[in-house]
Formats: structure tokens, sequence, C-alpha cells
């Protein structure tokens, strides 16, 4: 790191985390992170007016605590980087006049990011430059995609996204019907690493028949899976039976990690890539990083997750891309840049 | 300097100020209830612009607090929490139906009326204006329909937007009013320290909606 690198703040709200990371160049001096998801776990998801409120009650707080972290003032910030999309567009909507606010007192440029690129550029500060070319799979409660990336800073090629809910979702759905709390994925994770048995039941892969992988080879479906688990465990429930968490845990989980690095490992083949990079929340799972570096190695494919704080939603990961922005000189952009709740994969800064 | 803003309302409404007798150097007022997010922040750096000053010579922000849409107001509040904050300056908020009971010039005590949506109102009542043209505030700010608050208001002239969308319930007989709060009438009071000011926190006035997960639906054949 070098005094004369520029010292990039990013702000993240596009869902119940309030993120605010500061990084030099590549580096990361602060990430900063308050999380209204206990306000949001007794209703089984996040609320969207209960988040928007507390992004603006945790803003300055963790703004001032990211600062202090990274011994940096607000004057000394070269840029601003913002989540403004996709996302909830009322949490966007806090963020991003957050920036803007930050943006024009200290005088400095404003970046509107997207929020899946986010994800694939956090990897920077953990191992440098990306691959020129690699598959991104990205895996939380809001996304589970498939992208192709170039170059980062010019934009990401989608090859596959889920048809219907999304990875973490689906974590939260199974850990519901097995009486694990919310949010489902540490729990499921947990679950499965006491003792579940991956091969106890077999639940379905989906979209991975000969006939799907014809319209959707890179896409992703498990809502079927998440119905097959709690109609197998309200079968048991309903004769008498105990339901064994763990092995329900563990196979599910498997089911998962199964059809990801099976279509991830398909998609690096496709390219051309060597390289595959995971992101997202889910990316946090024991058993994905498991068999992805299991897979990837047998098929000579090197994969790159960062460690599990920096793959949930942070501002690091903002601040991350808006320095790779920076560096590729991208030009800034406009004061009435809107939070975009839709915002396309396509668009890396709006 | 003073700047001060308001985005309760269907407007987003800007000032810049002389900080101690609230002489307005530059101000801007948009009507458009959807795009809080895009226009506040070009129409400070254009007010700043347009009275030849800079960031830095920003003394004071001066906020409403509403009551108002959550979504844009929350727009108002955080861009005025982060200013302040990134430039070590007073935020002072203030109450967005005082400042529209202050545009009213009537010798007389007023009520104020904005749109809360869902068929209601924000309200308050207000007392005649004292020498300094400063209103004590007598009840609110609340939200209720219209039809519930009628009796409270009859006889009041009202300001603001409720006063147009429910003049047939609240019995009024139309007329010119003010509909939105003016940046202009927040700069005034702030720097003449005749409205007053509170923590910029925002009035919602009512609780977040929230749909609570019921109990997980049953998934087997029938
Ligand atoms: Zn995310």
């Amino acid at each position: 790191m070098t005094e004369n690198e520029p010292l990039i703040l990013g702000i993240e709200t596009s869902c119940d985390e309030t993120g605010i990371g500061i990084v030099r160049g590549q580096t990361l001096l602060a990430d900063a992170v308050a999380s209204s998801v206990d306000e949001h776990a007794r209703f089984g998801g996040v609320v969207p007016e209960v988040a928007s409120r507390a992004h603006l009650e945790a803003m300055v707080p963790t703004i001032r605590r990211a600062c202090e972290t990274a011994g940096v003032q607000l004057s000394d910030v070269d840029a601003v980087a913002v989540t403004s999309g996709p996302g909830l567009a009322g949490a966007l909507l806090v963020g991003v006049a957050a920036a803007k606010g930050l943006a024009l007192a200290i005088d400095k440029p404003l970046y509107g990011v997207n929020h899946l690129a986010a994800h694939v550029a956090v990897d920077t500060l953990e191992h440098g430059d990306l691959p020129k070319g690699c598959v991104a799979m990205l895996v939380s409660g809001g996304h589970s995609s498939l992208l192709a990336v170039e170059d980062i800073t010019d934009g990401v090629l989608p090859m596959g996204s889920t048809i219907d809910d999304a990875a973490g979702e689906a974590f939260d759905k199974v850990a519901r019907v097995l009486g694990l709390p919310f949010p489902g994925g540490p729990y499921v994770d947990k679950a499965a690493r006491d003792g579940g048995d991956r091969l106890y039941v077999t639940f379905p892969r989906g979209l991975t028949s000969q006939r799907d992988l014809e319209r959707h080879r890179f896409d992703f479906s498990f809502s079927g899976l998440k119905t097959a688990v709690a109609r197998w465990v309200e079968a048991r429930r309903r004769d008498g039976e105990d339901v064994p968490v763990n092995h329900v845990a563990a196979a599910f989980q498997e089911a998962v990690c199964d059809v990801l690095t099976r279509k991830a490992i398909d998609a690096c083949k496709d390219r051309g890539y060597e390289h595959l990079l995971i992101g997202g929340g889910v990316a946090a799972n024991s058993r994905l990083r498991q068999l992805a570096e299991e897979r990837c190695t047998e098929a000579g494919i090197a994969v790159r997750v960062p460690r599990p704080g920096l793959c949930t939603d942070n501002g690091a990961m903002v601040a991350a891309l808006g320095s790779e922005l920076v560096r590729a000189g991208k030009s800034p952009s406009p004061l009435d840049l809107p939070a975009d709740s839709s915002m396309p994969i396509t668009m890396v800064v709006n | 300097m003073l700047l001060a803003f308001d985005t309760s309302s269907a407007a987003v409404t800007v000032a810049l100020a002389d900080p101690d007798t609230g002489a307005v150097v530059a101000s801007s007022t948009v009507v458009d209830a959807l795009r809080h997010g895009e226009l506040l922040a070009p129409a400070i750096a254009a007010a700043l612009q347009e009275a030849g000053c800079r960031p830095a010579d920003l003394t004071r922000i001066a906020v409403g607090v509403g009551p108002g849409p959550f979504t844009g107001l929350r727009v108002g509040l955080v861009t005025a929490r982060t200013m302040g904050d990134a430039l070590g300056i007073e935020v002072a908020g203030v109450c967005s139906l005082d400042v529209l009971a202050r545009q009213s010039s009537l010798a007389l005590p007023v009520a104020v009326a904005t749109d809360a949506r869902r068929k209601e109102i924000y309200w308050a009542l207000y007392d005649g204006p004292a020498a300094d043209g400063s209103r004590r505030r007598l009840e609110g700010p609340a939200v209720n329909r219209p039809a519930d608050v009628a009796s409270v208001l009859a006889g009041l002239p009202v300001i603001g937007r409720g006063a147009v969308l429910y003049a047939d319930v609240l019995g009024l007989s139309g007329g010119d009013v003010d509909e939105f709060p003016s940046a202009e009438v927040l700069a005034v009071g702030v720097a003449t320290g005749t409205l007053p000011v509170v923590a910029p926190d925002p009035l919602y006035l009512r609780r977040p909606d929230v749909t609570m997960a019921g109990a997980p639906k049953s998934v087997l054949p029938k």
C-alpha cells in the first residue's frame, strides 16, 4: 500500500446490513457493518421498512466507526462509492442519499455501483488483481448467479441465474421447516457438520436433467428442492417419526452444493476460464467451499473465495469496486444518480 | 452559510441563507413525489453554485423532520446527517408542519394538514402568530383520517396539501393555500430562532408495516 493510492469509502445498504468500508488501493482499512438482522429474525425474513429505518439510524455511527478503524478523516477520502442497485428500493435509497451527502460535503466524486459486481470485486482485497477471465458464482439470500467476468470495471456477462428461489432463500426456508433459526445458512451448515449424513436422503437436483440442461444449462432452481425437503419432513412428522435434523440438513446442503459446483465448473469449461470466484453469503458455507475445492482441483480450475466476512454484504466490497473503477479511470456518476432496485448486472457503474 | 431543505412532502425544497438574518441567497423547489433521491443533491449543488459558495462554507444545516411519507423523508434526513457529520456542523431538525404554519400570513390560529397517503392526513394546530412571526403548536403532530379530526379543525384556516385533497371532508371553502413546506421559510425560521429546533430524527408517527411470517404451509398433497 502506498499513500498515493486513492482512498475510497464504500456504502452498502441494499438489504439489512448498513456497511461502510474503507480501502486504499486494494488494501482494506476498515469494514464496519451494522446489521438489523435481529429486528427481522422474528418475522422470518427482511422487512423492508424496518431495514430502511435501521439504515438511517446506523449510517453516521457506522461511517464514524469505519473512519476510526481506518485512522482516516472523511476529508482524506478521494471518492465515495455506493451500491445503487439491485436491492430493496427504500433501503438502497438511504445509502445513495448518504453517499451523495458525503460526496457533496467533501467535494469528491461519487460512484453508484452494482451490488453483484461488488461481490466479485471484494476478492481483490484478499487475493489481489482479479484473473483476466473468470467465472463468478454469487450465491446469497438475494442472488444465485453465474457470471463471466473479463474485466470487472467493464461489465460482466450473465451466464445463468436462479429461475425461482435464491440459494440462500432455500437455506432460510429449509431452516424454518427444520425448526432452525433465521438466517438459516449458518444453522443448516452447523447442523450438517454435527454428524449429518449427506447421503441419508437424496434430494432432487434442480435443472440437471438432460432436458433441462438444454434450456437452463447455467440456471438454478431451488424451489423444487425446498418443497421436497418440506414434504419429506412433514411426512415423517405425520407418521409420528422423529426428524433427523442433522441428516436432513446435510442432505439438503449436499443437493445445493452439488448443483452449484457442477454448474460453476461447467461454466468455466464453457468459457475456457481457469478461475472460479465464489461470493455472496452462501459462499461462507463450509460444504460449498470444500466441494468447490475438490471438484475444481480435479478439473484444473483455481478457486478464489474471499474469507466469510467479506462474502456477506458489506461496505468493503463496494469500496473495493469503487477503487477498481477509479484505478481504471472510469467516469463517476452524476449527482442525480437513482437507486435502481433492478439494476441489470451488465451495468457495473451507474 | 445556512443550508435548509425539506423532503417531507411531494416537493424537494432547498434554500441557502445567511445564518444570522435568514436572508435567502439561493433557493429552488421542485414537485415530484417519486424522485426525492434524484433531485435533492443536485438542487443543493446548484444552490451552492448559484451563491458562489463551497460546501466548506456551510456553517449549519436545517432539515424538515416530517411527518411525511417515509421514503422521501429519509432522503432529506440522511443527507443532512451525513453532510453535517462530514462538515462537522450542527444539523437542526424542524417539524415540517411548523414550517407550513409559518407560511400562513393570517393573524389567526391555523391548522396544518398534509398528505399522509392511505386516505389519512398529518395534522397539527397552531396559535395566532407572535410579534416575531412564530406560532406555538397547540396540538399534534398526529396522523388521522380527515373525517375523524374534522371537528377539531373546524373553523380554522387549514394550510398544506391536506386542505386541497380533503377540502370537502374538512369543510373548507378552498382558496389559495401553501401546499408544501418551503425551505426559504425553514431557513429564515431557524436563522432567526423563530422555529423550534429539534434533533434531526424522523417523525414517522406510524409503525412500520410488517407481515408476520406464519407457520410453514403444508406442502403434502391433500
Ligand atoms: Zn449481496
